[in-house]
C-alpha cells in the first residue's frame, strides 16, 4: 500500500528541509564564540583579540526572537521600545497614508475610468507623477506640513495613489459594454449603475490595483522611518544599526517580511472575495 | 383605423464616413409595425442591420432618421418598458441566477420588499425550470441553456411591453435550443406578451412567430417582405412539420435568404423610400397554383 502524499504536505516539508539547510550553514559559517574567547594571555591583555564584530549566528538571533515577542510592548523610553510597539506605529502610518489614498485614488480613478475627456485631461499629471520615488518628496512634505509623523504617512500615501488610480481607471474603463446595457435597460440612474454594476465588474481589478499598493507602502514606510526616526520599524532597524546590534537588526528585518507578508495575505483574502467567474 | 402597437416608420441608420470614405448606411427606410401581442421575428442575413434595429428599439442606440413609436410615445433611450434578452445572455456574473433576477424585479419595483421581490423572482426561474438549488448558483457554475434560461425570466419578470429577443438560443446546441423553444412559447402564450426576435434559424422562426420580416443584404438593407406564419397554435414541433403549410412558408424563406435576399440588396437611390413591406402568406391554400409563387416579379414596384 503506497500512502499518497498531498503536493502542500510534500512543499512543505521541502520549505522546512531548505530552511534548516539555510539555517544550519549559516550557523557552522559563523566562528563560533568558544573559538572567539580562547585567547592566549597576551592577547587579552593588549586587547588586541578583541572578537572581530561577526555575523550573529541564527540561533542567536532566534533566541533574541524569543525574548523580544515574549514582551512586544514594553516601553522603555524613547529608544527602548517592544518590537510590537515599533510595528505598531509603522502599521498606523501606513494604514492611514493607504487609506487616505484610496479615498482619493478610487474615486478619481472612476471618474477617469469612465471619462475619456478626464482621462486625457488627467494622464500627463499622472504620467509625470507616478515615477517620483516617495522619498523624494520627503524634504517638501517636511516643509509643507512641518511635522515628521505626519510627512511619513504624506509619503505612504503618494506612494498608494498611483496602482489604486491606475488600476480603477483601468478596471472601470474595461468593464463589459453588455453589463452596461443591462443596466441601462433596467434604467438604472448613474450612481446605481456605478455601486451595482460597474464596481462590482471592476473590483478585482482594484483590488489588485490595492493590493500592489499596500505592498508599495509597507516597502516605502522602512525607508521613510529611517528618514523621519523617532518611532517605527524602520526606525528600529537603522537605531539598532548605531548600537551595532546585528542580531537586532536581523530579527527586524524578518519582522518585516512577516507583516509585509500577513498584509499581502489579508489583501489576497478580500481580492478572492470579489473575484467573479464570468 | 386604429394605430399599431408598435410603429417604425423610415428607420434609417448610417455611421458616419471613416476618413475619405462615404458614410455607411447599414439599412434604410425600414417601415414596420408590430400589433399587441404578437411574436414577430426579423430573418436577414449578417450585417443587414438587424441587430441594430434591436438596439434602437431597446434605446441602446439611435436612428439617424425615422422614428418609432410605440404605445403612442416615441421611443428615445432604453425604458424597463422594453426588455431584452442578449445573445450571450448578459446575466451579471458576480451575482446568483435568483439575484440577477432580483435585479430586474428590483429596477421595475423599487417601492416592493425584499420578500415580494425574492416571490416574484423565484415565481419567474421556476417558469423556467431553474428550482431546486440551481437557483443560487452563479452563472458560471451554469450551462448555457440555464443561463439563457436566467435571462429570459429576468425579461419575463420586469413585464415589459416589449420583449426584444436578440438570437437568444444562437449560442446552445439544437436539443436545448428545442427545448428552451418549447418553454418560450409557453411563456408566450401564457402571457400574451410581444415580442420581436432576431434569428438565424428559419425553422425556429417559423415555429415561434406570427410574422417573419424579412431584410435583404446590407448595406443599405430594407425590409423587404413580411411573411404571415398561417399555422394554427398551439404549435408542437413534431406536429408542425407536418403542415401544409410549414413547408411552404420554409420554402419561401429559404429561397429569399438564398437568392432574392442579395437580388434585392443594394438598391440604393432606387424608389425604395418607405411604404410597408409587402405582406405575403405562402401558407395559405391556393387552390389555383399548387407551387403558389407569391407576386416575385411585381414585388419591385410593390415596394416602390
Amino acid at each position: 500500500m503506497t500512502i499518497v502524499v498531498p503536493e502542500r504536505a510534500k512543499a512543505l516539508l521541502l520549505s522546512l528541509l531548505l530552511l534548516i539547510a539555510f539555517l544550519g550553514a549559516w550557523e557552522l559559517a559563523v566562528p563560533s564564540a568558544e573559538k572567539a574567547a580562547q585567547q592566549s594571555e597576551y592577547e587579552m591583555l593588549t586587547g588586541g583579540g578583541a572578537p572581530q564584530a561577526h555575523v550573529p549566528p541564527p540561533s542567536q538571533v532566534i533566541g533574541k526572537a524569543v525574548k523580544e515577542l515574549s514582551n512586544p510592548f514594553y516601553d522603555n523610553g524613547p529608544n527602548d521600545k517592544g518590537i510590537g510597539i515599533q510595528l505598531a506605529y509603522s502599521l498606523y502610518r501606513v494604514l492611514t497614508g493607504y487609506f487616505l489614498a484610496a479615498l482619493i485614488a478610487i474615486p478619481i480613478g472612476f471618474l477617469i475610468g469612465m471619462s475619456p475627456l478626464f482621462y486625457k485631461a488627467l494622464d500627463p499629471f499622472i504620467q509625470v507623477l507616478r515615477p517620483i520615488s516617495p522619498l523624494a518628496w520627503m524634504p517638501l512634505a517636511l516643509f509643507v506640513i512641518k511635522d515628521s509623523q505626519a510627512s511619513a504617512i504624506f509619503v505612504i500615501f503618494i506612494c498608494s495613489i498611483w496602482p489604486m488610480l491606475i488600476n480603477t481607471a483601468f478596471g472601470v474603463a474595461n468593464v463589459r459594454k453588455d453589463w452596461i446595457n443591462v443596466a441601462k435597460t433596467h434604467e438604472l440612474g448613474s450612481l446605481r449603475t456605478a455601486f451595482q454594476v460597474i464596481l462590482p465588474a471592476a473590483a478585482p481589478t482594484i483590488l489588485t490595483g490595492m493590493r500592489i499598493s499596500i505592498g508599495i507602502a509597507w516597502l516605502v514606510i522602512v525607508a521613510a522611518e529611517m528618514l523621519v526616526g523617532g518611532t517605527g520599524i524602520g526606525y528600529y532597524v537603522w537605531n539598532e544599526w548605531n548600537n551595532l546590534d546585528l542580531t537586532s537588526v536581523i530579527f527586524s528585518i524578518i519582522m518585516i517580511g512577516l507583516v509585509g507578508m500577513l498584509l499581502d495575505a489579508a489583501f489576497a483574502f478580500v481580492q478572492r472575495s470579489v473575484q467573479f467567474q464570468e | 383605423m386604429e394605430k399599431p402597437f408598435i410603429e417604425v416608420t423610415d428607420l434609417t441608420r448610417r455611421y458616419p464616413a471613416a476618413k475619405g470614405g462615404e458614410p455607411l448606411t447599414v439599412f434604410e427606410h425600414a417601415n414596420f409595425s408590430i400589433e399587441k401581442g404578437e411574436f414577430v421575428c426579423i430573418i436577414g442575413h449578417s450585417g443587414c442591420g438587424k441587430s441594430t434595429i434591436m438596439n434602437i428599439l431597446a434605446g441602446l442606440d439611435a436612428p439617424t432618421e425615422g422614428g418609432i413609436i410605440m404605445g403612442g410615445k416615441e421611443i428615445s433611450g432604453p425604458s424597463l418598458d422594453r426588455g431584452v434578452v442578449f445573445q450571450n445572455y448578459s446575466l451579471l456574473p458576480w451575482l446568483s441566477a435568483l439575484k440577477n433576477v432580483m435585479f430586474g424585479v428590483r429596477a421595475r419595483h423599487p417601492d416592493w420588499s425584499r420578500d415580494q421581490v425574492v416571490a416574484h423572482s423565484e415565481q419567474y426561474l421556476e417558469m423556467v425550470g431553474l428550482t431546486g438549488g440551481a437557483e443560487h448558483r452563479k452563472p458560471a457554475q451554469l450551462s448555457g441553456g440555464m443561463r439563457q434560461r436566467v435571462s429570459i425570466a429576468r425579461a419575463f419578470a420586469i413585464q415589459p411591453q416589449l420583449l426584444l429577443l436578440d438570437e437568444p438560443f444562437g449560442a446552445l446546441d439544437a436539443l436545448t435550443r428545442g427545448t428552451i423553444q418549447d418553454e418560450l412559447i409557453r411563456i408566450w402564450s401564457a402571457t400574451e406578451q410581444t415580442v420581436f426576435m432576431i434569428t438565424h434559424d428559419v425553422d425556429e422562426a417559423i415555429l415561434l412567430s406570427d410574422r417573419i420580416l424579412l431584410m435583404t443584404n446590407g448595406p443599405f438593407a430594407r425590409v423587404a417582405e413580411s411573411v404571415v406564419v398561417d399555422i394554427a397554435r398551439p404549435r408542437q414541433r413534431a406536429e408542425i412539420i407536418h403542415d401544409p403549410a410549414y413547408y411552404k412558408i420554409r420554402n419561401h424563406l429559404v429561397e429569399f435568404l438564398a437568392r432574392r435576399s442579395k437580388e434585392l440588396s443594394g438598391s440604393h437611390g432606387r424608389e425604395a423610400s418607405g411604404g410597408p413591406p409587402l405582406t405575403v402568406r405562402p401558407g395559405l391554400k391556393d387552390p389555383d397554383d399548387k407551387e403558389r409563387e407569391p407576386s416575385w416579379p411585381k414585388l419591385v414596384s410593390a415596394v416602390g
